[in-house]
């Protein structure tokens, strides 16, 4: 897959510089309410400065200590508005690629689209932007797309590499499942007329441009969740900082407005407060970057949450076409003759099932390929007759639907029979061959799984994912098959209404649905779906209905996105229990600083052996403040997620994050410590 | 620490799991409305209740019915019970001829009462007539206990429906918690203590000769009942001022026993009856356990500290090894005393059999921190269950988002909305316990009130509070209660840590009821193992360890260190 809108690494140089300066720009107040933790952060760091400066103007000593309090808070808030412009910068990126392909677009709008015998002909030139719904553009070979809509005429091979990334060109068609063209892809081939059917402004790649820049993004739910919990923990450490003046005026301490903040800053959870946007964005990142288009970052959190996954057979879990498998001769007839017969019979046959059968010839069975010779008169298949094959001098060498070809035998016999019902059993196809009026023998052609599918179903399982398989197929096969691939449940003989009845019936028992889907009956259930995605290659219909749109149009991603959503959350969850466990160390360095003077004793919770007070409380805020930086790879990159199930990841995640954000600030703070006091600092 | 001691701890803890579990399945189908082993005796005096109240049993309420009947019973409770205070002067039963109960004494009882903390700033005997005594005060020993249990089974509910619009009717739970639970037990533990020896009378007093000739009048009354139901209903009132540690309140060790026994069963048991409510014992099971190391931690830091003796009478020579006795009785010495303190302070009983003050700084710690913690190991009754649970919710939240899913606890979706509720209540505690702290040390009036100076006075302010917020009444002792600004503000406190936490509670309630329950898999991460129980301590310590730390820092932490370091204030 060879990606035209590349995409940029992690610390990118230009997305850097861009990130820089977007974190200044970002200090704007208004910006920055949305954000509680960081607004507080904001508010008392200009507090810190107006010390700063009252110190400075009184010479009071104190100058050098405020100053760089007041410096370092500042860095708590730049750095969190660079880990937030670092996650958007590569959106951003992104967003102006695309935005190429959309402002210099020419349409060809028709003039008059219900006459349709010189249609081709009279159209106006106008800009993509002056479209209109139900405006009937030309498009021919080598132009750009002017908008979405739907091929109303024609038949065209167009690129659409420009939004999928994927440069092989797809035919897309008036009718059926391939009417759907999306705007700023290239057609280059033929023509078609497209009936637009988006506004200018809300089309796909408007979407997708907003998307990647995170223009629109709105707070998820749970993420709207977790900033409550933030705020609420943010007041609680307000009202003990607050309240902590006076308790030390009893104590017989007084302390300066300018520590009893340091030590509220270090409390308030900065660290996930910080990061929290920036996960966000960079979780619907790393699914765009996986060729996939979410609607809603909603969407995204509750790929997390799926619990059932429906998912079509043919296509996603075995190959869109049967193959042929076994070669069963009758009684009688060799299996070297009847190999050689079928293989002749289906040389000439271009359809999959027909490769198939000389593959297994060939590369199983050893045969070479035999020359037809110049005077064999090759039979077609045909929907009709259900036959195809290739007379030969002195041969008459016929292959098909097992009914079709014993209709014009001369008898049946029982061993023939035997072996129709064992593969019909077994889920599988039965191919008659029969030469000169003569049964041969049958040809099992089955599903091929998809080889790896079996082991990422297992990986499903262990996430606690059901998987349901849908398929036409009668019960027996769909069994067979779902056996085979080992998924836990299945649909048989599938009308369109069943998925949604499906769908409804698991919700009802409070399970959440994904799927995906591409035609415009799959429409309803996409829709239903708690998570439904869209092929790119699907109708419109589909792609409306769903909320994400794969790009790729492959069904087996779904896990993929599944595990994305996992990943978004678990960030979330680890950071602010890292954030929360961080600030045990942070009391153990600040209150024996708060407090030796009135309390000698106190110097006994100084188990750090913090070098002074004053650089005990800037070692805890200097930490405080770069842990956001350190962290940032790790909010964009995600937690990585494994499916081992919910205990499994549970223990490890506290294991690392809970206890690990326990012990690394005392290794951290004691560092930097050493290295505030080596140079005199405080 | 000795062995002896430990194994009388175990023996009452181990006694008191074996109670509760079935007690657990009692409790669970009382409140579920089904039939019971007393359902033949009680259900005519229940039926007749709610004919008489125009109470219909079958209708359920709405999360705001629910708390709007609640809220009203607590008014009226308060507003009679207050008026019963200030006119007892005019009222009959009052063979003393006491005057009306001053404004700001009798807010601070009524609210005392009311909210389950019996925190008593005045003394009993002196202060109030018989008839305050037992209309207003022994009345609301059982229905302020009963309210707790109904709350919390009004948010079990709410966990264990899907999609229903009600949670229960608060008049049932009420009648039927007092009914079914709290009388029958107090009767049965009531003549368990008259077997032990404990007085219970109606005559008033015995005029008695004392060896040197001399007479005293020996104070005697319905002790065993009152007792009964100050254990049980976690109140902690007693019937003398030296409470439980008066000899014929607990006249001996299996006294003591069968108390401690008694203020910690029904908080147990509900925890295992949440487990019944919601059809997973291991659910129940899970909090119990959690409880009880959360419990067992602190009685053991409190036996350590008290059975290690005070390091400045044994650097002059008094021998350690009977442990830190002062403020203790003789009968119980340091490690029932230790558990007494745990117990009490783990419940929002308050009843005391020791003075905590006279703990040693790390052993008065752990009374303290107990109630920092909001008393929920095991909590009041009914007020621990809930107390729990929205520290539960807040834990799932947070590990929930670790195992990649929307938080969920047994089934039901934690959202923004069930957060803002919780942060909510949280909120309450430090908002009170340091505000009013704060406030206190600030003030002349505050520290007017203080018997000492230093890092125990703090100790002393914090204590009443924590104790008042908590609806727990245990006293620190130390601090002169009975003062206007403490009446007001302690009565202010209790009206906070009761009410304004426990209606963001039934809000939650109402809103875990009308969801669905999402149906749970291997990707749901379970609720019942030791991993659950490991990250339930480790957020109820981290969470209230951030919270109190500088406070308790400045106040128990820096006395033990000046105590080593052999300075005194």
């Amino acid at each position: 897959m060879s990606h035209k809108v590349a995409a940029p690494g992690l610390f990118d140089a230009g997305i850097i510089r861009r990130a820089a300066i977007d974190a200044f720009k970002k200090l704007d107040p208004r910006r920055l309410a949305r954000n509680p933790v960081i607004f507080v952060t904001e508010i008392v760091s200009a507090v810190v400065t107006a010390f700063f400066v009252r110190d400075l103007l009184a010479q009071n000593g104190v100058a050098s200590f405020s100053g760089q309090i007041a410096a370092w808070l500042w860095f708590t808030v730049l750095f969190a508005n660079f880990a937030e412009a670092v996650a958007e910068g590569r959106g951003k990126a992104q967003a102006d690629a695309l935005r190429r392909t959309r402002s210099d677009t020419h349409a060809k709008r028709l003039v008059d689209p219900q006459n349709r015998s010189r249609m081709k002909d009279v159209y106006e030139g106008v800009s993509a932007l002056d479209l209109r719904l139900g405006d009937v553009v030309l498009v021919e070979a080598g132009d750009l797309i002017p908008g979405d809509g739907e091929v109303i005429e024609g038949v065209a091979s167009v690129n659409e590499s420009a939004i999928t990334g994927e440069s092989a060109p797809v035919i897309r068609e008036a009718g059926g499942d391939r009417s759907a063209v999306t705007g700023g892809t290239t057609v280059l081939s033929d023509w078609i007329t497209v009936k637009i059917t988006a506004a200018p402004g809300s089309t796909f790649i408007d979407r997708m441009i907003a998307l990647v820049e995170g223009a629109q993004r709105q707070k998820t739910p749970n993420e709207i969740a977790l900033s409550i919990l933030l705020s609420g923990l943010t007041i609680i450490f307000l009202i003990v900082c607050v309240t902590l003046w006076p308790l030390a005026i009893y104590s017989g301490a007084t302390l300066s407005i300018t520590v009893l903040i340091a030590l509220l800053i270090c409390l308030i959870p900065t660290t996930i407060g910080g990061l929290l946007s920036a996960i966000g964005i960079a979780g619907m990142d790393r699914l765009i970057r996986f060729n996939v288009i979410a609607t809603s970052g909603r969407a995204v959190e509750a790929a997390g949450d799926v619990d059932t996954l429906l998912l079509d057979k043919t296509g996603t879990i075995t190959f869109g076409d049967r193959m042929a498998d076994e070669f069963v001769p009758i009684d009688g007839v060799s299996e070297r003759a009847f190999v050689e017969a079928a293989l002749l019979a289906s040389l000439a046959d271009e359809t999959p099932e027909g490769r198939s059968i000389v593959a297994l010839a060939k590369n199983v069975l050893g045969f070479s390929t035999p020359n037809l010779g110049a005077d064999a008169k090759i039979v077609p298949f045909s929907a009709h007759t259900r036959i195809s094959g290739v007379d030969l001098p002195g041969r008459t060498l016929r292959k098909g639907a097992v009914d079709a070809v014993a209709a014009n035998v001369r008898s049946v016999p029982v061993d023939f029979e035997r072996a129709v019902e064992r593969i019909s059993r077994a889920g599988g196809t039965p191919l008659a061959v029969s030469e000169n009026g003569r049964l041969l023998g049958v040809i099992h052609l089955k599903d091929i799984i998809k080889p790896d599918i079996k082991s990422r179903f297992a990986a499903l399982r262990a996430m606690g994912i059901k998987t349901v398989m849908v398929t036409g197929d009668n019960p027996i096969t769909a069994a067979a098959i779902a056996g085979e691939a080992g998924v836990d449940d299945f649909i048989a003989q599938a009308k369109p209404e069943d998925k949604l009845s499906y769908i409804r019936r698991e919700q009802q028992g409070g399970r959440l649905i994904a799927m995906c889907g591409d035609g415009t009956n799959d429409a309803p259930a996409l829709a239903q779906a708690d998570v439904g995605v869209a092929m790119q290659t699907g109708t419109q219909a589909a792609r409306e209905a769903g909320n994400m749109v794969d790009l790729d149009s492959d069904p087996t991603k779904l896990i993929e996105i599944v595990a994305i959503g996992k990943q978004l959350l678990m960030t979330r969850g680890s950071l602010t229990t890292f954030s929360i466990a961080n600030d045990v160390a942070k009391y153990f360095a600040i209150i024996p600083a708060l407090f030796v003077v009135a309390y000698p004793e106190l110097e006994a919770l100084n188990v750090m052996k913090l070098a002074s007070p004053q650089s005990a409380i800037l070692s805890a805020v200097i930490f405080n403040a770069l842990i956001i930086i350190a962290l940032i790879p790790l909010a964009l990159r995600g937690v990585p997620y494994r499916p081992v199930g919910a205990a499994a990841l549970l223990r490890r995640n506290l294991l690392i994050y809970g206890l690990g954000g326990l012990i690394a600030p005392f290794i951290g703070i004691k560092i930097i410590d050493l290295a505030v006091s080596a140079i005199h600092l405080a | 620490m000795t062995s002896i001691g430990l194994a009388q701890i175990a023996i009452v803890l181990i006694a008191v799991v074996v109670a509760a579990i079935p007690l657990g399945g009692y409790i669970a189908r009382v409140l579920a409305g089904e039939r019971t082993l007393l359902s033949p005796a009680l259900s005519p005096v229940e039926r007749a209740f709610y004919r008489l109240a125009g109470v219909d049993p079958a209708r359920e309420q709405s999360w705001l019915s629910y708390t709007m009947a609640m809220l009203a019973f607590s008014v009226v409770g308060f507003a009679s019970l207050y008026a019963l205070q200030r006119l007892q002067a005019y009222l009959p039963l009052n063979p003393q001829g006491f005057g009306g109960v001053p404004a700001d004494l009798a807010f601070n009882t009524s609210m005392s009462f009311v909210t389950n903390t019996n925190w008593q700033n005045y003394s009993g005997e002196s202060t109030m007539s018989h008839l305050t005594q037992m209309l207003g005060l022994t009345v609301h020993n059982f229905v302020s206990a009963a309210t707790g249990l109904a709350m919390a089974f009004a948010l079990v509910r709410g966990l264990s429906r899907a999609e229903s619009p009600t949670i229960g009717n608060f008049w049932v739970d009420l009648t039927r918690s007092t009914l079914y639970v709290l009388l029958p037990i107090s009767i049965v533990v009531a003549l368990a203590l008259v077997a032990l020896g404990v007085p219970q009378t109606l005559q008033a007093s015995i005029d008695a000769t004392t060896l040197e000739g001399a007479k005293q009048t020996i104070a005697i009354g319905p002790m065993a009942s009152q007792e009964a139901i100050k254990e049980l209903g976690t109140n902690g009132g007693g019937f003398f001022n030296a409470n439980s540690s008066h000899p014929f309140e607990s006249p001996n060790a299996l006294s003591n026993m069968l108390e401690i026994w008694a203020l910690l069963v029904i908080p147990f048991a509900t925890a295992f009856a949440f487990g019944r409510a919601v059809l997973d014992f291991r659910q129940g099971r899970a909090i119990a356990i959690t409880m009880m190391i959360v419990l067992v931690a602190g009685v053991l830091v409190a036996y350590w500290a008290e059975a290690g003796g005070n390091a400045l009478l044994t650097a002059i020579g008094v021998d350690p090894s009977p442990g830190n006795m002062e403020g203790k009785e003789v009968r119980f010495g340091p490690a029932m005393s230790a558990l007494f303190a745990a117990a009490t302070t783990g419940t929002s009983c308050g009843a005391v059999n020791a003075m905590h003050d006279s703990f040693m700084p790390l052993g008065g710690l752990v009374p303290l921190f107990n109630m920092l913690m909001g008393s929920i190991a095991p909590g009041g009754v009914g007020a621990g269950l809930y107390g729990f649970l929205v520290l539960a919710i807040i834990a799932v939240f947070v590990a929930g988002l670790m195992v990649g899913r929307t938080p969920e606890y047994l089934g039901k979706k934690i959202e923004a909305r069930e957060m803002k509720l919780a942060m909510l209540a949280v909120l309450i505690y430090p908002l009170s316990v340091l505000g009013f702290t704060a406030v206190s040390v600030m003030l002349e009036t505050g520290l007017a009130s203080l018997n000492n100076a230093g890092p125990h006075g703090l100790s002393e302010i914090l204590y009443a509070f924590a104790s008042a917020t908590d609806n727990n009444g245990s006293a620190f002792a130390g601090l002169t209660g009975n003062t206007l600004w403490y009446n007001t503000t302690l009565g202010a406190a209790m009206l906070l840590g009761r009410f304004a936490f426990v209606i963001p509670v039934l809000a939650i309630a109402g809103s875990f009821a009308a969801k669905k329950k999402v149906a749970a898999s291997v990707g749901t991460f379970p609720t019942h193992g030791p991993l659950f129980i490991g990250l339930l301590i480790g957020v109820i310590v981290i969470l209230y360890l951030l919270q109190y730390f500088p406070a308790i820092a400045l106040g128990p932490i820096v006395e033990h260190f000046a105590l080593l370091a052999g300075k005194t204030f």
